[in-house]
């Protein structure tokens, strides 16, 4: 599917590639009806909170170093500045670079709501430039502006006059989308349209798109092996670095759902090749990876050799372990970037996954395929149950009780905590590179082992504390407010 | 009208969705956008009996508002009532609904039988800051769950304080605050924390009288419970923190409550003595630790911006540069707010900035000669410039980043110690 770069408006995923929050089956089920086209989204008559599209986009796009982001709505939406400007305090200071990324807000009132503050967010964005002399600007809407027809896209055409910078407006109505990883379409969008120019020269870097790069020493280690360069996004990067991401050899992803807009986008416009593989988890999902990249940068024959050096260091250890985790069952719950991704992991390491819930599903990625993690299991007869749920917790608590798993997995923060209070032995698998390779996939298997051993930390919770939902509602099937997509 | 927040210290009047978390069983249930919750709390220490992603919540999409969500709310309060278990329903309406126009309060009285109570708040984030967002959910409270008594407990007293989680040490300072009151001898109620909950809230009409303790939040909400359920109220402004406060506000407590005052005496004397023992132990290290200078700023709410500086004036003696309120404190309380400012030992007065850009704030303190290294208690926004000043930084406000509070607090004697060691822990770090 193209995607269309000239306008500042991003078609929603539910829109643009069919992806879904409601649906009960198993893993194969999905999968035929997504290649069928018969797969419909259901809808739920009560649901619990989940996220805004905005916290992806905006924390995609403040944590790019001395830019502003300039939030219009009120303080609650806001609100997320505070934790920005942290987090680019501490991700800098781990660097040893400095980031002067500001994040504001307009405090939106009532009479904005009536009147509108087109005026007023003019002053705004050229106080910021003045203030601060960002290398670009983005000016993002809310539900508030969103509803009452405030046009950023004319204020920003009004002042990128008096500001020699890239002005660019970011659509997150939070309404728009119940899929918050459409945010990450937007800040893609935000960054293929505004930063990133025509390529000059060709490098031999690879952009890199991740979250909090907390590997990136080891992995300038790997790629320097092959004589690539990684170009890690969008954290800690400069606005001069990303303007040259299209001289790239090719782009890759941590996780399929964060990085498919940008390298879908840079491939259709620019010719860099994007990684369309299994992610880089476990060990399947690393070597699958890897020869891609060297197949596509012509560098296979030190890819094979970096490939057989690892496994004698690794393999056995991992086999050694595999050993203790034989037969354990686990139920997790993730984007569907890393779902299917840690499910095979897991099957790996000889661990049954009964139930996996996928925060959301894309029937297709941007290309017009279904999604690599999910093709891959089903070529090597991984079947189990599975839903999507925008992070119904309330669901995720009847599974577990229903199931009694050994393990519960889960990526997003809040949901771990309540498994934990269920009494199940729980594993945040909040740092992307957590099974990273063939070393982390031993940390992440050890780290596993570690956590059904010593329980005292959930048992002593779970005997104390009173769960919040009724009986009623255990004694429910788990689809009990599913309904049918209305036409 | 919309306004450049730069370094923002509050967030949207939906964000008293944490005050309604703050009351043991007591369960938001938010006609907003899918998102806003996980927005609004803070990252750490949000878990509890319900924690955000527990909070029910219409979750608005594009065609609830272009049709309206009133039926995804009925059923999402219907459903509520059967999946979770708790003892007060408090739906919360954001921006989507109150700009489209649902009528929310029409749904809720669907409600009125049902078998637990439902009642609902108007928390639009266009509407203000969470502060005025606390006043709404106790409003709310007030006008549709409370019942007007005609009997009074005696020795029964409400108390109410600054903004639950928007305030770090709200948990400890309402305890501190209890007990305080108890060694008076009177009975405390409060709705919040461990413990207090519904039958709290339904003892509130049966109060002798309501004491608030905060500079402006909640006036409005003692004025209606006069006005209603004719409760008088004492209007303590000064979160009362270290000896010198406290005693003060033992002794005009005690004095409203008509507790003998010799009783009173008595309790501030017990608890001096053993304050001034503390200090006394460690007066060598008021006077001799060489980093601390006398100039102080606080960049806070009204409540620990002007509880600080009178601790910090009226006990320690130190001496008060400007002070900055960042709450957005409402226009017609900030004069009143100013005069206690004023009101210091010595005739000493704090100038005081009503401001809620960081960038205005950060400008004065960097332009202010402090004689030596500034101490500033502020959010997490003043660490690096106060580092850059090569002055003391503790994190008392909103934003926290820096430390981690689950029962620590700043009120009475024992708050008063606390803070003391909290500073000191600091310029002990360095020598000269």
């Amino acid at each position: 599917m193209a995607l269309n770069l000239d306008r500042s408006n991003v078609a929603t995923r539910e829109n643009r590639i069919g992806s879904i929050t409601g649906y009960i089956g198993s893993l194969s089920d999905l999968a035929n009806q997504s290649n069928c086209g018969t797969l419909k989204g259901c809808s739920r008559c009560f649901s619990q909170s989940s996220t805004c599209l905005s916290s992806c986009a905006l924390g995609q796009l403040s944590a790019i170093r001395d830019i502003a982001i300039i939030h219009h709505g009120p303080s609650g939406c806001s609100a997320a500045s505070a934790d920005t400007y942290y987090l680019d305090k501490v991700m800098a200071k781990k660097r040893g670079i400095t980031n002067n990324t500001v994040y504001v807000g307009t405090d939106m009132d009532e009479k904005d709501t009536i009147f509108g503050s087109s005026e007023s967010l003019r002053r705004i964005i050229l106080e910021v430039n003045r203030r601060y002399s960002p290398k670009a600007i983005f000016v993002t809407s809310s539900c508030a502006t969103g509803i009452i027809g405030e046009d950023i896209d004319s204020v920003i055409d009004d002042v990128k006059e008096e500001v020699e910078v890239p002005v660019v407006a970011v659509h997150c109505e939070g309404f728009k989308s119940r899929i918050w990883a459409t945010g990450f379409d937007i800040s893609d969008h935000a960054v293929l349209s505004s930063i990133v120019q025509p390529p000059k020269q060709k490098r031999n870097t690879i952009n890199f798109k991740n979250f909090y790069e907390s590997a990136r020493p080891e992995i300038i280690a790997i790629f320097k092996s092959f004589d690539l360069e990684p170009i890690f996004l969008y954290c800690n990067s400069t606005v001069e670095e990303l303007s040259h991401i299209s001289e790239s050899l090719a782009t890759t992803c941590i996780c399929g759902t964060l990085g498919n807009y940008l390298g879908n986008g840079l491939e259709e416009k620019y010719g860099v090749p994007y990684i369309r593989t299994i992610n880089p988890l476990g060990i399947a999902g690393f070597e699958t990876w890897l020869r891609e990249i060297g197949k596509v940068t012509d560098r296979s024959g030190a890819v094979e050799k970096y490939i057989e050096e690892q496994r004698a260091i690794y393999l056995p250890q991992i086999e050694g372990i595999k050993k203790e985790l034989k037969g354990l069952k686990a139920v997790l719950g993730m984007g569907p970037g890393y779902t299917f991704e840690v499910s095979r992991v897991l099957d790996e390491l000889g661990i049954k996954v009964v139930w996996a819930l996928a925060w959301h599903y894309d029937k297709k990625y941007d290309n017009g395929d279904v999604p690599p993690s999910m093709q891959y299991l089903l070529e090597n007869d991984v079947d189990f149950e599975a839903s999507v749920a925008d992070q119904q917790n309330y669901e995720v608590m009847n599974i577990l009780n229903k199931y009694q798993p050994d393990l519960y997995l889960s990526r997003h923060p809040g949901s771990t905590v309540w498994a934990i209070k269920n009494g199940t032995p729980a594993v945040y698998v909040a740092d992307e590179y957590m099974i990273f390779g063939y070393k982390h996939t031993l940390e992440f298997a050890q780290s596993l082992l570690e956590s059904i051993h010593n329980r005292s930390f959930e048992k002593n919770l779970a005997r104390r504390v009173k769960l919040p939902y009724t009986d009623w509602w255990y004694q429910q099937n788990v689809d009990e407010f599913l309904e049918e997509v209305k036409k | 009208m919309a306004k450049l927040l730069d370094k923002q210290r509050y967030k949207c009047a939906l964000a008293a969705m944490q005050t309604v978390q703050a009351i043991t069983r007591a369960i938001p249930v938010l006609h907003s956008g899918p998102g806003c919750a996980q927005k609004l709390s803070d990252s750490i220490g949000s878990s509890g009996y319900f924690s955000p992603n527990i909070f029910p919540c219409t979750s608005i999409n594009e065609k609830d508002v272009v049709f309206g969500g009133t039926k995804k709310l009925e059923t999402t309060i219907e459903n509520a009532l059967k999946v979770i278990d708790a003892d007060l329903y408090v739906v919360l309406t954001g921006c989507i609904p109150e700009i489209v126009g649902d009528d929310t309060g029409e749904i809720v009285s669907h409600f009125e039988n049902a078998e637990k109570p439902v009642i609902y708040a108007s928390t639009a984030g266009f509407k203000g800051n969470n502060y005025i967002g606390h006043e709404q959910i106790i409003d709310a409270i007030i006008d549709q769950y409370i019942e007007k008594s005609e009997d009074r407990e005696k020795g029964l007293v409400n108390i109410w304080a600054d903004v639950p989680y928007q305030d770090l040490f709200w948990l400890g300072n309402i305890r501190e605050l209890e007990k305080l009151l108890e060694e008076l001898g009177l009975t405390p109620n409060t709705i919040f924390g461990y413990q207090r909950g519904i039958d709290n809230i339904n003892r509130i009409s049966k109060a002798e009288f309501n004491l608030l303790v905060s500079p402006w939040v909640s006036v409005g909400n003692m004025k209606k419970m006069e006005k209603k359920f004719g409760i008088p109220y004492l209007h303590y402004p000064t979160l009362p923190i270290g000896a010198f406060e406290t005693s003060k506000f033992l002794r005009e407590v005690g004095k409203f409550a008509g507790v003998d005052e010799e009783k009173a005496e008595t309790i501030i004397n017990e608890h001096e003595n053993y304050y001034y023992y503390l200090i006394e132990r460690y007066a060598d290290m008021f006077l001799e630790t060489r980093v601390m200078a006398k100039q102080f700023s606080v960049v806070a709410d009204a409540q620990y911006a002007l509880g600080i500086t009178k601790f910090l004036v009226n006990d320690l003696g130190l001496f008060p540069a400007k002070q900055f309120v960042v709450d957005d404190t409402p226009k017609k309380f900030q004069e009143q707010i100013k005069k206690e400012f004023q009101n210091l030992n010595y005739g000493i007065k704090a100038d005081v900035s009503f401001e809620t850009d960081g960038y205005k704030i950060h400008n004065e303190i960097k332009e202010h000669d402090y004689h030596g290294y500034p101490l500033i208690l502020g959010s997490y926004y003043e660490k690096e410039l106060t580092e850059e000043m090569f002055g003391h930084y503790l994190n008392i406000s909103w934003p926290v980043q820096d430390k981690v509070v689950l029962n620590d607090f700043y009120a009475g004697y024992t708050g008063g110690i606390k803070l003391i060691e909290d500073i000191y822990s600091v310029a002990v770090q360095r020598w000269n």
